[in-house]
């Protein structure tokens, strides 16, 4: 028996039949819909409104990422690292120059490590606050937290662009530093925006955080167990909200972290809102690091005099890098035989691994809670596909 | 020249030309075209006041670059853009899906258009301007507006799509869910002034305590509880956020309107803000005062314009509503319909009857009249909402060490 008799006309609505359950709606959510943040599908099976089964779908923004970098030289591929994670190209360009540096033996000079700090951090700022701001609009906020989380990140991106050339594909770490060194205008600018930053976030928690139908529409919500989590190799926000302590920060200590002093924030209930508090306090967290930078700030070159960009062949070997990305675990695997380009490239994307467990978070929730656990995950499209 | 009974004047200056025969027809009509022409540009400014508004709250400018055609060097802050919306609409192509009920999907917008516009013809705009003096005005206002609900139904299931169809659901439910707080919000009043019609509730509501204070009934506990129940409703009824559930963009797309373009979506969006007009323009009859000037030295400002400033800043509340609030999940909503919204109607009814029962309570006595009719509201208010929020909390979180 199915919903609409008259299937002939048209294949638009199909009713999926289950003896317990009687008639199922399988509704198929996205590419194209306004909350799968981007090219993302969602194939859920519905019982009235609750999920029974969801099967996700991605692929559709493939850009065979991976081989072309393969055909490329190392140098080649870094403004395609852009590309990944869109909203944080500053971390992704790090994760691949830290992969290729680990290849060659680079070494990176002070200067440049804590710019790599700081534009990491500025780039977490800018990518939590982007997120939280899509996660309202997922729950229903007509653009207005939104429209105040992209006036600060406006701000970010109006630095990224004057140190850069550009604002979102910053392109701007090299194998052995960085591109270019900012000017003291440039550091005051942007101290002053990291020193106004906990205002925003004072200011939107205020607004948000508190109010009861936020509350009640994430807490308990999209629950996980760390278990699970950590079977499924989630990593980042989505993995310290379960309560897992695994920050990369940490663990690896990579760059000049572990001269910083901050803290890492663990959710308890793993749930929607604790990952939207992780984002919170992650950020207040990167405000007192971006702090400690602009303090510490040496001086000296950003670019390791011997470091070689063009006709740059790492002698034959692999490398593993990775950092702590605004989404959680982002490495670059590299194969080398010794020629320009590598013989193996690959990207080991947060966010698709992060995406693995969305079934099972949204399993007996409604339509309304799968798209608000999608945008508690944070995916960016680029770096699912690739 | 009287601004009170302008429009009367009007009237029946142009009903005199008529022959006698006729004059009962044009008197008719002629209040018809004065709804359409008021309400529909009214809507139409509702809808640039809307983006403009929230814009500011977003920090954005707005519309604001419409001006007119041949006189480019005018300033118009972008006013005359529902104008150009509506060409765009007109002129844009109107797609009905191969699959789709034809006949199902054609009603609809004509249907949810005619029904949503009845109420008006009830509501007292002045002292002398009500298009229809209706016995039972508050029962024929509501049989009108829950018919809106059966077209979007109507746009739902004859859309053949699933996002319509899941909105059309919602839009049921939550039909179902408001319609008893609205309704039960309203018969406090009923009970007090003792009639449905909508003109003698105004009256009811004139006079002032030193010339100053307002005898409208949202200054008495029950009319409180009352208008805060009947806008919560109210919101509800005409699928504004936070209750916008039939058409939740970030969920079901355009619910309903999925597939609907060009004309026929603009008639669905007109709909709604003359669905939103109307129940705003029922609450500002019922509880604040209708077209009665708040003071007795603003008398002199014409009625009709008293009620169009009202009405209009219903609208500007709501409006600051979308801008602020997110969206309720479908169960919360029920929930806060049948465990929060409807007992307090319920308990509202007896605080009535309390009120109605005690007209003699003068002096010191009326203080404990205030007194218990507040406690009747606000106890069972903080316990209920206590209920509905339980288990929902802000948090503290650790830091690893």
């Amino acid at each position: 028996m199915s919903l609409f008799p008259n299937m002939a006309v048209g294949p638009t609505v199909r009713a999926v039949h289950d003896e317990f359950h009687g008639d199922l709606l399988e509704v198929s959510m996205g590419p194209q819909h306004p909350s799968t943040h981007g090219v993302f599908r969602m194939v859920v099976t519905l019982d009235g409104e609750q999920i029974v089964k969801l099967k996700p779908v991605f692929g559709y923004l493939h850009r065979n990422h991976e081989k072309i970098a393969e055909s490329t030289s190392y140098l080649g591929s870094m403004p395609y690292t852009d590309r990944l994670d869109y909203l944080c190209s500053m971390s992704t360009n790090w994760a691949y120059a830290l992969a290729v540096e680990k290849l060659s033996g680079q070494a990176v000079p002070d200067r440049a490590q804590y710019l790599r700090i700081v534009m990491a951090e500025l780039t977490r700022l800018v990518n939590h606050s982007c997120l939280v701001g899509f996660l309202f609009n997922d729950l229903g906020t007509s653009f207005t937290p939104l429209l105040y989380a992209f006036r600060e990140r406006e701000k970010i991106l109006d630095l990224f662009e004057s140190l850069s050339g550009s604002r979102m594909m910053c392109n701007y770490q090299r194998f052995g530093g960085c591109r270019v060194d900012p000017s003291p205008e440039w550091l005051a600018a942007a101290q002053a925006l990291v020193d106004n930053f906990p205002r925003f976030l004072d200011e939107y928690e205020t607004m948000l955080t508190g109010n009861e139908i936020m509350l009640a529409r994430t807490q308990g919500v999209g629950r996980l167990d760390p278990a699970h989590a950590v079977n499924a190799g989630l990593t980042g926000p989505v993995l310290r909200a379960c309560g897992v302590d695994y920050d990369l920060r940490k663990v690896d200590g990579y760059g000049f972290y572990p001269r910083f002093d901050f803290r890492v924030p663990l959710g308890a209930h793993g749930d929607t809102y604790d990952r939207y508090m992780m984002r919170i306090l992650e950020m207040r967290e990167s405000v007192k690091i971006l702090q400690q930078a602009f303090r510490d700030l040496p001086a000296g070159p950003v670019m390791d005099p011997k470091a070689k960009l063009r006709g740059f062949r790492p002698k034959a070997g692999e490398a593993y890098g990775r950092l702590e990305g605004p989404k959680g675990e982002l490495g670059f695997y590299l194969i080398s035989d010794g020629s320009p380009n590598p013989w193996r490239y690959r990207v080991r994307p947060p966010s698709l691994i992060n995406l693995t467990l969305l079934e099972e978070m949204c399993l007996g929730h409604t339509v309304a809670d799968a798209v608000v656990i999608l945008g508690s995950i944070d995916i960016v499209l680029g770096e699912v596909d690739r | 020249m009287n601004l009170e009974t302008l429009p009367l004047q009007v009237r029946d200056w142009i009903v005199g030309r008529f022959p006698d025969a006729l004059q009962w027809l044009v008197h008719h009509l002629l209040s018809i075209t004065a709804i359409l022409t008021v309400f529909g540009l009214f809507f139409a400014f509702t809808t640039i006041a809307e983006r403009k508004l929230l814009a500011r709250l977003q920090n954005r400018l707005g519309p604001n670059r419409s001006g007119l055609p041949w006189f480019r060097s005018l300033k118009l802050w972008g006013l005359t853009q529902p104008f150009a919306d509506a060409i765009k609409a007109i002129t844009k192509e109107d797609v009905v899906p191969a699959a789709a009920d034809k006949v199902l999907h054609f009603l609809a917008p004509v249907v949810i258009v005619a029904f949503s516009l009845l109420g008006f013809a009830v509501l007292p705009f002045g002292r002398h301007l009500i298009p229809v003096e209706l016995d039972a005005a508050i029962l024929y206002f509501f049989a009108a507006g829950t018919a809106t609900e059966l077209a979007i139904f109507m746009a739902g299931w004859g859309s053949r799509n699933k996002y319509s169809l899941l909105a059309a659901m919602r839009a049921l439910a939550q039909l179902i869910s408001y319609e008893l707080p609205l309704i039960l919000s309203v018969v406090p009043v009923v009970m007090i002034v003792g009639t449905l019609s909508t003109q003698e509730m105004v009256l009811a509501q004139g006079g002032w305590t030193w010339g100053v204070l307002p005898h409208w009934h949202v200054f008495t506990p029950w009319g409180f509880a009352g208008f805060l129940i009947f806008l919560v409703a109210a919101l509800a009824e005409s699928n504004r956020s936070p209750f916008d559930l039939p058409e939740a963009e970030s969920e079901i797309i355009a619910g309903h309107l999925t597939e609907y373009s060009g004309f026929k979506y603009a008639l669905f969006f007109m709909a709604e803000y003359f669905g939103l007009t109307a129940l705003s323009g029922l609450g500002v009859t019922l509880f604040l005062g209708g077209w009665q000037a708040p003071c007795a030295f603003l008398e002199f400002i014409p009625s009709w314009l008293w009620f169009m400033g009202k009405l209009a800043s219903m609208i500007v509340f709501f409006i600051w509503i979308r801008g602020t609030l997110l969206r309720l999940r479908i169960d919360q909503l029920t929930r806060l319909s049948w465990k929060f919204l409807v007992p307090l109607a319920l308990l509202n009814l007896g605080n009535a009857a309390f009120w109605a029962l005690t007209p003699g309570w003068t002096g010191p006595l009326a203080l404990a009249r205030w007194a218990v009719s507040a406690a009747i509201i606000i106890v069972p208010f903080f316990l209920l909402g206590r209920r509905l929020s339980a288990g929902y909390a802000p948090r503290t979180y650790r830091y690893a060490a």
